[in-house]
């Protein structure tokens, strides 16, 4: 293994790298508790992109369950293998209930909290620097971030369960545009109210 | 003054707290709302019956209501959702579920855009349930057959649009419940007669496609007609929630 890359992201901050196919990314939540939002496109052809639904609808087909642990495979839009979840300390990754925003959280936190930093602010970012934008944000995967779906429906954001230093393992099935938003959010117990840094070390 | 950049852990758990037990009574208190009544013939603006595996792609002004019936019970009718006045503004699944703390999709609920606005508001809805979590059928589903994704995209480009323009879709007509141990249930096909009203809250492009959920037999059994008409704003709707009362305050700000 020669790693070729090691950053630390600082607390609600993003981050954007390529990844080539067979090569590793692994997140690490250095203090726990801390969402990981991240989107993924073909780096070849941005329109394809990272699907929660076709994932889930395969995960669903073969018995399993509606969040991401090890083993599973993230689909595109066109249903082909993007990544693998190769290695995971935590067992519990989201991708149900998609990105923050400054307008979606007026809506569930307040009209007062509009002015506060959003993930997909971090996005919007990254985006533009490959000519991206808002058409390009899709519903993303949200690493160590504890989403329920309870058997009466309720879809509700609890506590996150990673513990310090807890990692995912990200195999790259194609070559991928990677992005990242280190979670800012505070109105919800998915950062422990506390947003705090990550690393992120790339591998082959 | 509320400085929500600093407030203490124990200050947002409080907020959150409770907004979540605010949800959960409202949640708790569900209940289906059929139609009023049969539309008046003169007041329908446009009908149709779209084909088993078929689609359309409409245009709705703010105020028109699209009434979806599913005479035979085929298992489900994928729909997406366009700001006409801005198509980069769209549907968004994640939101709808996790602004309304639920994946529970009935009268009163709403479908909200990715800027937290209202884009439509079920205005009425016989129960069948409706899944935003896996969607519509795909190719690994059916093969070469047609299916919600594929319809989607098609539908998408008669305005213009193309794959980059499609997010995660809801299937209409379509139940699917988890277990305790997070696995997916699929209920069935929806009974005979099952049908579902949506208003528009903003100017619309929709995408409504005959075609099966992700967890259904692929094939589509049956007609999905609907039928546009004028309709008066849903109180029901309107003030469903605090989260509910937020999105149309934030739709109505975009046409003030």
């Amino acid at each position: 293994m020669t790693v070729l890359s090691d950053v630390t992201v600082p607390a609600r901050a993003p981050y954007s790298a390529t990844l080539k196919a067979g090569q590793t990314m692994r997140i690490i939540d250095l203090e726990s508790q801390q969402a990981v939002d991240a989107l993924f496109y073909n780096a070849h052809d941005t329109t394809e992109r990272y699907s929660a639904q076709d994932t889930l609808a395969a995960q669903a087909a073969a018995g399993q369950k509606f969040y991401l642990e090890t083993g599973a495979v993230l689909l595109s839009n066109e249903g082909r293998a993007m990544l693998t979840i190769t290695a995971d300390t935590c067992g519990f990754h989201d991708t149900c209930a998609g990105a923050c925003s400054c307008e979606s959280n007026t809506v569930r936190f307040g009209h007062e909290t509009k002015f506060m930093h959003a993930c997909r602010e971090n996005f919007l970012i990254e985006l533009g620097k490959y000519g991206l934008g808002k058409r390009d944000l899709v519903s993303n995967v949200n690493f160590f971030m504890n989403v329920p779906i309870r058997p009466d429906g309720e879809l509700t954001v609890d506590d996150g369960v990673s513990e310090p230093g807890g990692y995912v393992d990200l195999r790259a099935e194609m070559d991928l545009l990677v992005l990242i938003s280190n979670c800012p959010q505070v109105n919800n117990p998915c950062n422990g109210f506390t947003p705090t840094p990550i690393r992120i070390i790339v591998s082959e | 003054m509320l400085d929500l950049d600093h407030l203490t852990p124990e200050q947002y758990r409080a907020r959150y707290v409770a907004l979540q037990e605010a949800a959960r009574a409202r949640a708790a208190a569900v209940a289906a709302v059929p139609p009023d009544a049969a539309i008046p013939e003169r007041a329908i603006l446009k009908r149709e019956s779209i084909p088993p595996g078929w689609y359309v792609a409409l245009r709705l002004a703010r105020g028109d209501a699209i009434r979806i019936n599913n005479p035979t019970g085929t298992p489900g009718a994928a729909l997406f959702l366009w700001n006409a006045d801005d198509v980069s503004e769209r549907y968004n699944a994640g939101d709808t579920a996790k602004l309304q703390w639920t994946t529970n999709f009935a009268a009163g609920r709403v479908l909200f855009s990715d800027m937290g606005r209202v884009l439509a508001a079920i205005t009425a809805d016989s129960g069948a349930g409706h899944d935003t979590i896996l969607g519509p059928n795909t190719p690994a589903q059916t093969g070469a057959g047609r299916n919600g994704r594929d319809n989607l995209r098609l539908a998408a480009a008669k305005f213009g649009l193309t794959r980059r323009d499609l997010g995660p879709a809801i299937s209409l007509f379509s139940s699917v419940r988890t277990d305790a141990e997070g696995r997916f249930h699929y209920k069935g096909a929806p009974p005979a007669g099952a049908m579902v009203e949506l208003r528009a809250e903003m100017n619309l492009l929709l995408a409504l496609s005959n075609t099966p959920h992700a967890l259904a037999p692929p094939v589509a059994t049956g007609p999905i007609d609907y039928a546009i008409y004028h309709a008066g704003p849903s109180e029901l709707c309107r003030n469903f929630s605090e989260e509910a009362v937020r999105g149309f305050e934030n739709t109505e700000a975009f046409f003030a």
